[in-house]
């Protein structure tokens, strides 16, 4: 196999990405199309409206919302979405406490219901400060929280990723199940805003 | 981090600034998915490529553990 460090110097990661691209295919690695076909996936069809659906039934369906945060894969699997690995814990906001995800080693993301991490998700600078002072990222992120809200960070690994189910805004009673679902943004889900 | 105007999800931003880093995931995906190389030893290699240049863009780094990993894994011929 080529060791693609050894091009030319005015070789970028673009065209040695597309060089290991025309490799990986010459060998049948990699499927006719098969590239094409995921990152239409990730970008459009998977993505934060899967998220925003889980939390919109959460609101509606209290039997719902103690399954999800009891077991988060199995019940987002209920409505059609699983990942080729690892857990999806679901972890509550309310008046008192405040969630937020972070990976400190590297970008792992509940993929199957958020689609691709933002490219701030995966910074060195988000990625050390979320643990350390949290209170401050948060407010520079355009969050302020009140001293007595308690911020819980959750790091995640490929075992264990986190969606944050949202406080649900105040006078949306009348609303049905995908109004509430249009409402919710991924970074709420992250835990970096609220709605 | 918030956005204005049409539905908050049709305007998050993309993860991919150049579409090289793109059909980079994507090539990764497939090898894995094919066999070619496994998921949890790319995902080490990715944390070591990080740990090594901090300041490497991202998708650089990424390449490097790919690059790296289709390495490990031999010739094909």
């Amino acid at each position: 196999m080529t060791n693609a460090h050894h091009t030319h110097d005015h070789d970028g990661p673009a065209a040695r990405t597309a060089a290991i691209e025309k490799l990986l295919t010459e060998k049948g690695m990699v499927p006719e199309g098969f590239i094409d076909s995921v990152i239409e996936t990730y970008t459009e069809k998977v993505g934060p409206r899967n998220g925003a659906r889980v939390v919109a039934k959460a609101w509606m369906d209290d039997d719902y919302r103690r399954r999800l945060l009891s077991d988060g894969k199995s019940a987002i699997e209920e409505l059609g979405y699983s990942g080729p690995e690892g857990d999806v814990v679901v972890v509550e906001n309310t008046d008192e406490i405040h969630n937020v995800v972070v990976c400190t080693l590297c970008s792992c993301y509940p993929w199957t219901v958020l689609g691709l991490p933002p490219t701030w998700y995966k910074s060195p600078e988000y990625r050390a400060r979320m643990v350390r002072e949290p209170r401050t990222v948060l407010r520079e992120m355009g969050l302020d929280l009140s001293k007595e809200v308690e911020i819980q960070v959750w790091d995640s690994s490929a075992e264990k990723r986190y969606l944050v189910l949202p406080v649900r805004p105040q006078d949306t009673d009348l609303l049905d199940e995908q109004e509430l679902a249009a409402m919710v943004t991924r970074d709420s889900m992250i835990g970096v805003s609220k709605l | 981090m918030s956005v204005t105007g049409a539905h908050p999800l049709d305007q998050a931003p993309s993860t991919f600034e150049e579409p090289w880093q793109a059909r980079l995931f994507a090539m990764t995906q497939g090898v894995i998915e094919s066999g070619g190389i496994d998921r949890e030893g790319f995902r080490q290699r990715l944390i070591a490529a990080i740990e090594a240049l901090p300041q490497r863009p991202y998708w650089e780094s990424w390449l490097a553990a790919f690059d790296d990993a289709l390495l490990a894994a031999g010739p094909t011929d």
